[in-house]
């Protein structure tokens, strides 16, 4: 089954993504720039940029994968392909979760090696830096997960792009909260191990139930 | 009972009845051919046969086993092919086989695969991306599973759709060979099946108000 799993739909995936770089840039392109746009609409002065700057990556990562989050089933649902998924045999749960493993690799991946960039236009300390690094590596995840089941859920309907925000930004508020929280405390040299751990809880408790909720939406889609 | 049997289907879609207390079966070496007008409901019988959808009352059995309960042997046998082709656009039509298969367990060899789409008449396009390809191309593509996967039951929407004369005659001898071999066939189009389909029976949906 895992054979199966990696050979017939991680790997799908991976060389359909390949074929449209186009589309996994785009979102990439308007988080650089949306941040770009802070220092020449608020205020260049350094002390401002670090105040706001952990926050200004994350809204802006959370509206940027909210671009990118549709691409996770809309083209498979589209074309049929999400049929085949599930009259393949496969457990759906499974299929899910390889799906949004594969979504997080090629759309979040390359933002965590953008933000060091993000980083410098913002004024962030090396400290504030890490902090952001880790909130990333736990949070993006997290996004992935929560945001599959939102799409699974408006993936049969026509122009489900807004609705998707809309269900999904006020999901993603307690993520923002504690991810902006721990770079604030790194900033003042505080631990910021507590926030840290509620995202990693957020996270686990993500990967243990998103798939089946995710299975789920994506068989009453099919409906 | 035959292999594959359903039992007092209900179907109601948007406050509008399609059919009620429907039985269909189908046996071993049958093909049945579904008939009816548009928005009979041709597509969403054949949707609850396979289980994609669920009927608002009444099971589906394939061999006495209700396939909601079930679902592991009945998709071992079964390959649907639906409206929407399920071929990505921007894959290879062996690339778009191959994941499949992978996905399907189905194993066969490269070779098998490239005689496949020969015999399909896609000889020197197996690389190219599937979007590049007519409509009645891409139907052969995805018509191409039927020589891939063992299955014994073939539930097909529309598998004439966009298909040229000589494809038509292959996908109607083809449907002859499984039924020959205690295949199931399901089927449904709006022109009449011809002589090289061999013996089968139609099975009726009508408009209902």
């Amino acid at each position: 089954m895992v054979v199966a799993l990696y050979k017939g739909i991680f790997k799908r995936d991976m060389s359909i993504a390949f074929q449209q770089k186009a589309e996994l840039m785009q979102p990439l392109m308007f988080l650089l720039m949306v941040v770009t746009l802070f220092p020449l609409g608020v205020s260049p002065s350094p002390d401002t940029l670090q105040r706001i700057g952990p926050g200004v990556i994350w809204i802006a990562a959370i509206l940027s994968s909210l671009m990118a989050m549709e691409r996770m089933f809309r083209d498979d649902f589209q074309d049929g392909a999400m049929e085949q998924y599930v009259l393949s045999g496969l457990p759906l749960p499974a299929v899910s979760i390889v799906k949004v493993a594969g979504h997080w690799l090629v759309s979040f991946v390359p933002l965590l090696l953008l933000s060091p960039l993000l980083a410098v236009f913002l004024h962030l300390t090396i400290d504030m830096y890490i902090a952001l690094m880790l909130t990333l590596l736990l949070g993006t995840p997290l996004l992935s997960l929560i945001g599959a089941i939102a799409v699974g859920l408006t993936v049969g309907l026509q122009k489900g792009g807004l609705l998707l925000a809309l269900l999904l930004i006020p999901v993603f508020i307690p993520l923002l909260i504690f991810a902006t929280s721990a770079v604030d405390s790194a900033a003042l040299q505080l631990p910021y191990y507590p926030q840290l751990a509620i995202i990693a809880a957020m996270l686990l408790l993500a990967v243990a139930s998103a798939p089946f909720a995710i299975a789920y939406s994506l068989k009453v889609s099919q409906n | 009972m035959s292999v594959l049997d359903a039992l007092a289907l209900t179907c109601i879609k948007r406050d509008r009845t399609l059919f009620e207390g429907l039985t269909f079966s189908a046996d071993a070496g049958e093909l049945v051919y579904l008939r009816g007008p548009n928005g009979a409901g041709k597509t969403s019988l054949l949707r609850i046969l396979t289980g994609l959808s669920a009927p608002c009352g009444g099971d589906v059995f394939f061999n006495q086993k209700n396939i909601k309960t079930a679902p592991d042997e009945f998709n071992t046998q079964l390959l649907y092919l639906g409206h929407k082709s399920g071929i990505n656009g921007a894959l290879s039509a062996i690339d778009n086989l191959s994941y499949w298969m992978a996905q399907h367990g189905v194993q066969q060899p490269h070779e098998k695969l490239l005689s496949v789409l020969a015999t399909l008449g896609l000889v020197g396009l197996e690389d190219v991306p599937v979007r590049f390809l007519s409509a009645g191309q891409q139907r052969r593509v995805a018509l191409s599973r039927l020589w891939l996967k063992k299955a014994q039951v073939w539930i097909l929407d529309e598998p004439f759709t966009a298909l040229d004369v000589s494809g038509i005659a292959l996908l109607e001898s083809a449907f002859k060979a499984h039924v020959s071999q205690g295949g199931i066939v399901v089927a449904t189009s709006h022109q009449a099946l011809s002589s090289h389909a061999g013996p089968h029976s139609t099975f009726d949906l009508e408009y209902q108000w």
